[in-house]
């Protein structure tokens, strides 16, 4: 189903006109109401005035993360500070958190492309929603929240984790969609056969799952044993959260929603742009949002366009799933994660040497972290439990910093692979 | 009246024992006594060794994490029931064994156990006082 057929299948001249128009006035006033995105056009020689057409987007300069946090936590607003009702923001571990400032008008922007997204499940109004994301400054309850509310589905708000109550729930509300990570809904699904729930009993139809890379082979899992339709959906704190992209019923790449967030696609090196069908790294430019707007944000995501028709009848491009990282960015049950991250933890405790390893593994249908720490003779006691409250010590030390946990493991000193270029700093084993 | 013991750290992965031996080998350093204490991931081995001191730099050399402690030793006649004895006596003097592990002198019919004591200068006095022989760190070399 198509929740919003007049832009949604917008033809491509309208779509390029609507762009146009919304990118200029953009421009403008980003320009004229945020000093560092004044700075940062000044610098690169750029009048607003010359952003006429949405090809000349590529005249703009980029901004990453990087840069976002150097003005956290309110130096990318382009409107008063007063005109902000909520706030959201990305888990901040590897530095200043970036966030994402909503006006009045953005959060129903939310509530827009999110009821789109969940009307490519087939949800409507008669629906009742398990949102198993979590709720919190994380965006992907919330997002979830408020698309449902739009389209006038039942949302229940479970939020993540508990997942014997998240079963008793299914079953006895009658649960129709369920948003979560693919990974959590393949758990869910074999603590559901342990307690002997049979799914094609439940009125369960269709899951909308993202926040972690899966793959077809996974839709293939979960689908027969869940016995429903699952849906990709993409997003990310910085442009919105969930809502930027999703599969439609086709399951044939995601659409983008791009008469609010344009997509290019450029060579990370370079940085020129790069044809359909081309592999590089995502941008996006919010075209439509007031408080925390972007102009071409590098997402450090990997995956190529195409314009081509979908059968579906809707006209916006669509994005590959996301096929890799610029960087070396982990997702760790539905969880980002960095390798510097941990560095930092690990320079903090003292005794402990800055090598280590990640190892990924997926154990059932949990992604599971292990941090190998090499033990150098100043924390080596004799005892046992000496050692054990060191590993137990840093175990926390990561989890706050991650808000993931991990397992960390004392190897012997030197045993960890050094000096060879780059150290092989990650082991991920997991087969998606 | 302490006497020298090696711990070293080691993983749980097949070769390492291997690997300490073989440094020891190669330096002409006799074990005495050892223990393994492991949990699932690393263990700890604590050894007499008849040097100590070379012990602990020719492991160190070899890239293992090695530390030297002292723990105590005491001389025991080989009978059932002594241990029994040692035992109740630090019981009732408020001593706690941390752990303990021993070697059989079968020439001389003697036992001696390495004990680490939380409060070794206690233990030292209460053992002395009841007659017990603790060995010097020359005489734990010897054995």
């Amino acid at each position: 189903m198509i929740w919003n057929k007049e832009f949604e299948t917008m033809s491509r001249k309208q779509l390029t006109l609507l762009q146009s128009k919304r990118l200029s006035s953009l421009v403008r006033k980003i320009y004229a109401t945020n000093p560092f995105y004044k700075s940062k056009m000044d610098a690169a020689g750029i009048k607003p005035s010359r952003i006429k057409d949405i090809k000349d987007i590529a005249a703009l300069p980029f901004i990453t993360k990087d840069e976002m946090r150097t003005v956290y936590p309110y130096g990318l607003l382009a409107c008063p500070v007063d005109n902000i009702v909520e706030v959201h923001t990305s888990s901040g571990t590897t530095g200043k958190p970036v966030v994402d400032a909503y006006t009045k008008k953005d959060i129903d922007l939310w509530g827009e492309v999110m009821a789109r997204t969940l009307s490519m499940g087939d949800t409507t109004k008669s629906d009742r929603v398990q949102n198993a994301y979590g709720y919190g400054l994380f965006t992907g309850g919330l997002g979830v929240h408020y698309g449902t509310r739009k389209i006038g589905a039942m949302v229940i708000p479970i939020s993540g984790g508990n997942t014997n109550r998240q079963l008793q729930i299914m079953q006895d509300f009658g649960s129709t969609v369920l948003t979560c990570t693919p990974s959590y809904s393949l758990y869910m699904a074999e603590a559901a056969k342990e307690m002997g729930i049979d799914f094609k009993k439940l009125p369960l139809k269709t899951g909308l799952f993202g926040a972690e890379p899966w793959s077809e082979n996974m839709r293939k899992e979960i689908e027969e044993t869940l016995h429903i339709k699952a849906i990709d959906i993409y997003g990310l704190t910085e442009i919105i959260g969930p809502g930027v992209a999703a599969e439609c019923e086709r399951q044939n790449m995601l659409h983008v929603f791009e008469d609010h967030f344009f997509p290019e696609i450029i060579d990370p090196k370079t940085q020129e742009p790069l044809p359909d069908g081309e592999k590089g790294e995502l941008v996006f430019t919010t075209i439509t949002k007031e408080g925390t707007p972007l102009i071409r944000y590098r997402t450090r995501d990997i995956t190529y366009l195409s314009h081509e028709k979908c059968g579906c009848g809707r006209t916006h491009v669509r994005m590959h799933r996301i096929l890799g990282r610029t960087d070396d960015m982990l997702i760790i049950r539905g969880v980002n994660v960095f390798p510097s991250q941990i560095e930092e933890v690990l320079l903090r405790m003292d005794g402990i040497e800055p090598h280590y390893q990640l190892i990924v593994e997926r154990k059932g249908n949990l992604d599971c972290l292990e941090v190998q720490v090499e033990v150098n003779e100043s924390v080596f006691s004799d005892e046992i439990r000496g050692l054990e409250v060191r590993e137990k010590k840093i175990e926390h030390a990561l989890h706050e910093a991650l808000l993931i946990s991990a397992k960390v493991k004392l190897v012997e000193p030197k045993t960890i692979a050094r000096s060879e270029g780059k150290a092989k700093r990650i082991i991920d084993k997991r087969v998606i | 009246m302490n006497i020298q013991q090696i711990s070293v750290f080691l993983e749980n992965k097949p070769g390492r024992l291997a690997h300490v031996a073989e440094v020891l080998k190669n330096n002409s350093i006799n074990i005495r006594a050892l223990t393994i204490a492991d949990t699932s991931d690393f263990g700890i081995l604590r050894m007499i060794v008849s040097n100590p001191e070379q012990g602990y730099e020719v492991l160190k050399k070899a890239g293992f994490t090695v530390k030297v402690n002292t723990i105590l030793a005491v001389e025991i006649d080989d009978r059932e029931g002594l241990f029994y004895d040692l035992m109740n006596l630090c019981d009732k003097n408020g001593l706690n064994v941390e752990y303990t592990y021993s070697f059989v002198e079968q020439s001389s019919n003697k036992a001696i156990l390495f004990l680490r004591i939380e409060n070794s200068d206690k233990a030292i006095e209460v053992f002395s006082k009841n007659g017990y022989k603790l060995l010097t760190a020359n005489e734990a070399k010897k054995i």
